[in-house]
């Protein structure tokens, strides 16, 4: 451009060096949604402000946090509780946002695998959403171990010591990774780090990669129907708005987004004021101690599945199996080799069994991990660990009979 | 053609002092985050094998983790006989037996509790139990404790440094 003229308002000045009717337009007013999407469809807006929620209330929680082993617990317990005026406040939106926010990610997921949004050139979507599951994982992790009570440390101990491999016994990796024998000041002041740092920013960069990876092929719609975003946005452009196919993102999509957020966040501080106490666990109240185990040893429950995985089979095996878990949702637009982008009830019986019969696997390995390693639930745990890794060995052959719809 | 050479050289000079770049800031990475010198230098404990009672299982600590001492009982000795794998783990200071190893479980590494009456340790985690001298009687622990490096001085036992006797169990592999 370089060509610059007198500006006539602060909106022009504005326009003529950074462009922001175009990028109103490209973000927003010209961002085409399908009319045929319903409130599942929310969950990202619901994310984007659990995020947000997530970051402020950290940053409030930062400038009172200490990260040494000798003050880490009192800062959080007892500066950050009692003494910080609203201290409390800002303690408990994050830990019931740390565990909501998984509720809906897990929601999320699971409405794009039953709707077939991974499909036909949305694979990049659904890849970058299941690194963004893993880095927020590895950031709920880190956050966990903070504030250095009993379970933070053995959580610590027991995660790290995956990484020895079983059987290959990489103790000097282990070593590295803590910068200590057992998890120490070291461990702590890195995972500090991670937690503050490194891993938000690689957070906010992958939610920038996800949105980019929607921009193109578009967001899917409730029938998995090819729209022609262009013919329809035209439509909607000369005034056929009833007639089109889509609307815009802003301000016309946005305000249902925005009334499910509204919907989110009243009960979000319902928990946050009354019901607070389900993401503290009374275990991680006890200063770390390396001289004394907890009777039981269990992670939060968004990872109890995975965790549940990983428990019923020898070290290696489920190790192995528990790799496998961690990793297969990334190749599921790989695996499903059908050519339908519809929803799974409408794909044929097959995977309509797949797709309930995985969901419901998931609750029973959840619900596996948070009990005893005893008896009849060892039991159930193993036969829900072997359905869930023989459905994803199942699913590229179920989906590659599967008749066009 | 003269010009495309000039700048094929540019590009491969420039990604050879990059790469050079890339491996060095690596390890400098790598090595920040091993263990620190102090951390390294505090990893020595002696325990006076003197003091301890029969049966009585007394926890103490090195490099963090807690060391389980349990001198054995006639009874647990005379249970032992006839086992070598049992026998193999046994470390004798003048006329008496112990039990020596890192109180963690092999599988996850909790630290299992001992049980006075039975004789064995058993790990609340994931349920997997350890006789009196440290062999697995349940799994899933995938082998015994481990027994940490010892050097035996007169009636002391020196954590950390290895002694002759921690050498032969460890090629014999009856620890890792």
């Amino acid at each position: 451009m370089a060509h610059f003229t007198k500006a006539t308002s602060v909106k022009d000045w504005l326009n003529q060096r950074l462009a922001i009717d175009k990028v109103e337009k490209v973000m927003a007013s010209e961002y085409w949604i399908p009319k045929n999407i319903n409130f599942l469809w929310a969950m990202g807006m619901v994310l984007v402000v659990t995020f947000v929620l997530l970051l402020v209330s950290g940053i409030f929680l930062l400038m009172y946090y200490v990260p040494t082993v000798d003050e880490a617990f009192y800062s959080v317990n007892y500066t950050i509780m009692r003494e910080v005026d609203f201290g409390w406040l800002w303690r408990h939106i994050h830990g019931v946002a740390a565990s909501v926010v998984f509720l809906v990610i897990y929601i999320h997921m699971f409405t794009g695998i039953y709707y077939g949004s991974y499909k036909k050139g949305r694979e990049m979507i659904w890849i970058s959403g299941m690194l963004l599951f893993v880095t927020f994982s590895a950031e709920a992790f880190s956050g966990y171990m903070l504030p250095w009570g009993q379970m933070s440390y053995w959580a610590g101990m027991v995660i790290t010591n995956l990484f020895a491999g079983g059987s290959l016994h990489a103790d000097g990796l282990v070593e590295w990774i803590r910068g200590d024998y057992v998890p120490a000041q070291a461990f702590l002041g890195r995972f500090f780090m991670l937690h503050v740092l490194l891993l938000p920013l690689a957070i906010v960069g992958l939610i920038g990669l996800h949105f980019a990876a929607l921009r193109i092929p578009h967001v899917n719609n409730q029938d998995g129907e090819e729209i022609d975003f262009d013919a329809e946005s035209k439509k909607y452009l000369d005034g056929d708005k009833a007639g089109s196919k889509v609307i815009r993102f802003a301000n016309d999509f946005m305000s249902k987004d925005i009334m499910v957020v509204g919907i989110f966040l009243i009960f979000f501080f319902y928990l946050v004021f009354w019901n607070y106490s389900f993401a503290l666990d009374p275990v991680n109240f006890d200063p770390a101690d390396g001289l004394k185990t907890p009777a039981h040893i269990y992670p939060e429950w968004y990872f109890l599945w995975s965790y549940e995985i990983l428990r019923p089979f020898n070290i290696d095996l489920g190790l192995i199996l528990f790799g496998f878990a961690q990793v297969i949702f990334v190749f599921l637009p790989f695996l499903d080799r059908s050519p339908n982008t519809c929803p799974a009830n409408r794909r044929g019986t097959m995977f309509k069994v797949w797709f309930w019969l995985m969901l419901s696997n998931m609750i029973i390995l959840t619900a596996m991990g948070k009990l005893p390693p005893e008896g009849v639930f060892s039991t159930i745990g193993l036969v829900a660990a072997i359905v869930f890794v023989v459905q994803w060995l199942a699913l590229p052959f179920i989906t590659s009979r599967e008749k066009k719809v | 053609m003269e010009n495309n050479s000039r700048r094929g050289f540019m590009g491969k000079a420039f990604g050879a002092v990059a790469a050079v770049g890339a491996v060095g800031s690596l390890v400098a990475m790598k090595k920040t985050w091993d263990p620190l010198p102090s951390v390294k230098a505090a990893g020595f404990t002696t325990l006076d094998m003197t003091t301890y009672q029969e049966g009585v299982m007394v926890t103490e600590k090195w490099r963090g983790k807690p060391i389980f001492v349990l001198k054995k009982s006639a009874e647990v000795m005379e249970n032992e006989k006839g086992n070598p794998e049992a026998e193999a783990r046994n470390i004798k200071i003048g006329n008496d037996n112990f039990m020596v190893a890192i109180g963690l479980c092999t599988h996850l590494g909790c630290i299992p509790a001992f049980r006075p009456d039975e004789n064995d340790f058993l790990c609340a985690c994931h349920g997997g139990m350890f006789d009196a001298s440290g062999l697995v009687k349940k799994v899933p622990p995938p082998r015994g404790f481990d027994i940490p490096p010892f050097k035996i001085d007169g009636t002391n036992l020196i954590l950390g440094e290895v002694g002759p006797e921690w050498q032969s169990m460890k090629d014999n592999g009856v620890t890792l």
